[in-house]
């Protein structure tokens, strides 16, 4: 199939078969990060700008990383360091890099729907690289990617989505990920952090975490979105983490060769005990590795369509 | 109006040809040591197959294979309507290895040049060989097969097709005129 969007700015618009193209495509660049030369020539003279008005680590870096694999030109901005704290508004930076000609920005902001206004002001493609509480879609193809690559499959999989989904870009992006295929998923967490929509979705609420991982083949802990006040929507840390937090108990519940994901930063002894993050069922540094091959195949689709 | 394709290779005569390249990469080499084959993605990969099975018969000796997905390497790559990349699979280490680059048609010489970028990029090689089956001539950059199991001086407006049974369902090189 071909790729005929300008722009990535949620998984809701992708169909599954432009999410099955973009794993497939990452599968190809996932090797070149294990060779001596991690370097291909694809995206020579292409110029990438990353955009970052949150702090970010694992998303700015591995889009870094992802377009000088390829070749590409790479420049950050990040808010603390722009004109933003001169009071520029997005939509002047945007124009002022636009007269740039970067082929690629990749737009993290705290409002939902950055990207989108960022993608009608400029003709550079635009990738959401999270948008407040609204969309993280490279996030949830890495997550399906690692799924596809540690169970064989994505169909038929009961996804356990543990933690505050109410503020949770992942969660949103994960679930419109995953309804595409023919997967079961439970997400559980305080009923202050799980959203009234959120079973029209086609997902099945639960609040006790033990019956939530119970058989499950994907366990996915969130964080607590303290930046988006996720703290307030619960009596206190210590007695969220007694309930919702991850032992080691609650992964004997789960399938045999079940995976534990988390899409960091961690709290650890938070929402995830120490001895579960870096136990055998964890597949928390996979997902980083595969963000950046994952990453790649969006910058290459991106930069290559005639749209 | 397009005419009537004309056969170049039967599937006797590719058989043939296909066991004359592989003894003269024996010949050429001395033997066998330190030789590998790689394909270039589609019918380069089974050509490939098909050479290392004939030198199997020959000396008695499984060379190693690779299968090599130029795409990534291509200068024209955003001129594609539909740059699909597909895997690599390199499962040896390439330097002081002689790679057997094996394609089934040269023309320009740029699916070669990539081949070679990609193959640089994954070590050093002691040489690399070039093996097609059709060299078609109109090259665009100087390269040259070292091994071509047929030339013919196709005009613009010919095309070659190399059909192969394990993806085509017959073995036989065509001729087509526009």
């Amino acid at each position: 199939m071909n790729w005929t969007k300008k722009d990535l700015l949620g998984i809701r618009e992708l169909s599954k078969e432009e999410i099955l193209l973009i794993l497939d495509t990452a599968e190809s660049f996932k090797d070149i990060s294990k060779r001596e030369v991690k370097k291909v020539p694809t995206l020579r003279g292409k110029t990438v700008i990353t955009l970052f008005y949150e702090p970010s680590t694992r998303t700015r870096v591995s889009f870094e990383i992802a377009a000088k694999r390829l070749s590409a030109d790479t420049i950050n901005v990040s808010a603390n360091t722009s004109s933003y704290v001169k009071g520029e508004t997005l939509k002047d930076t945007a124009k002022n890099l636009e007269s740039m000609q970067p082929d690629v920005i990749v737009i993290r902001h705290e409002m939902p729907g950055a990207p989108h206004m960022l993608s009608k002001i400029v003709n550079s493609s635009v990738i959401n690289g999270g948008d407040g509480a609204h969309e993280h879609p490279t996030q949830a193809l890495l997550d399906m990617f690692t799924m596809r690559e540690k169970k064989g499959r994505i169909d038929g999989l009961k996804i356990a989505i543990i933690g505050d989904i109410a503020h949770s870009r992942v969660a949103r992006s994960n679930i419109f990920a995953l309804k595409n295929f023919d997967t079961e998923i439970i997400c559980c967490g305080p009923p202050t952090m799980i959203p009234p929509y959120l079973e029209d979705l086609g997902v099945r609420v639960e609040y006790n975490i033990n019956k939530a991982v119970k058989n499950a083949d994907v366990i996915m802990m969130l964080r607590i979105q303290k930046e988006r006040g996720g703290v307030s929507y619960i009596p206190s840390i210590n007695e969220y983490s007694t309930i919702y937090g991850l032992k080691q108990d609650h992964v004997k519940k789960a399938k045999n060769d079940v995976i534990i994901m988390h899409p960091g930063p961690m709290n650890r002894g938070v929402e995830i005990t120490g001895e579960v993050a870096d136990g055998p069922y964890s597949v928390i540094l996979d997902q980083v590795e595969n963000g950046v091959a994952v990453r790649m195949a969006v910058l290459f689709l991106l930069t290559g369509s005639e749209a | 109006m397009i005419e009537k394709p004309v056969q170049l290779l039967d599937r006797k005569a590719l058989e043939r040809t296909i066991a004359r390249i592989a003894h003269e990469i024996l010949e050429r080499n001395k033997g066998s040591e330190n030789l590998c084959l790689i394909g270039i993605r589609t019918r380069g990969v089974h050509l490939a197959n098909r050479i290392r099975s004939k030198i199997k018969d020959i000396e008695n000796i499984e060379l190693a294979l690779g299968i090599l997905d130029i795409t990534m390497y291509r200068d024209d790559i955003f001129k594609l309507k539909l740059p699909e990349i597909r895997k690599t699979d390199i499962p040896f280490d390439v330097n002081n290895m002689t790679i057997i680059l094996i394609d089934d048609v040269m023309h320009t010489g740029r699916t070669t040049r990539a081949a070679i970028d990609a193959l640089m990029d994954m070590g050093r090689p002691r040489k690399i060989q070039l093996a097609v089956l059709v060299d078609r001539g109109s090259r665009e950059l100087p390269i040259h097969p070292d091994y071509a199991g047929i030339k013919y001086n196709a005009t613009p407006e010919e095309d070659i097709l190399v059909k192969l049974k394990e993806v085509d369902g017959k073995d036989e090189v065509i001729v087509m005129r526009a």
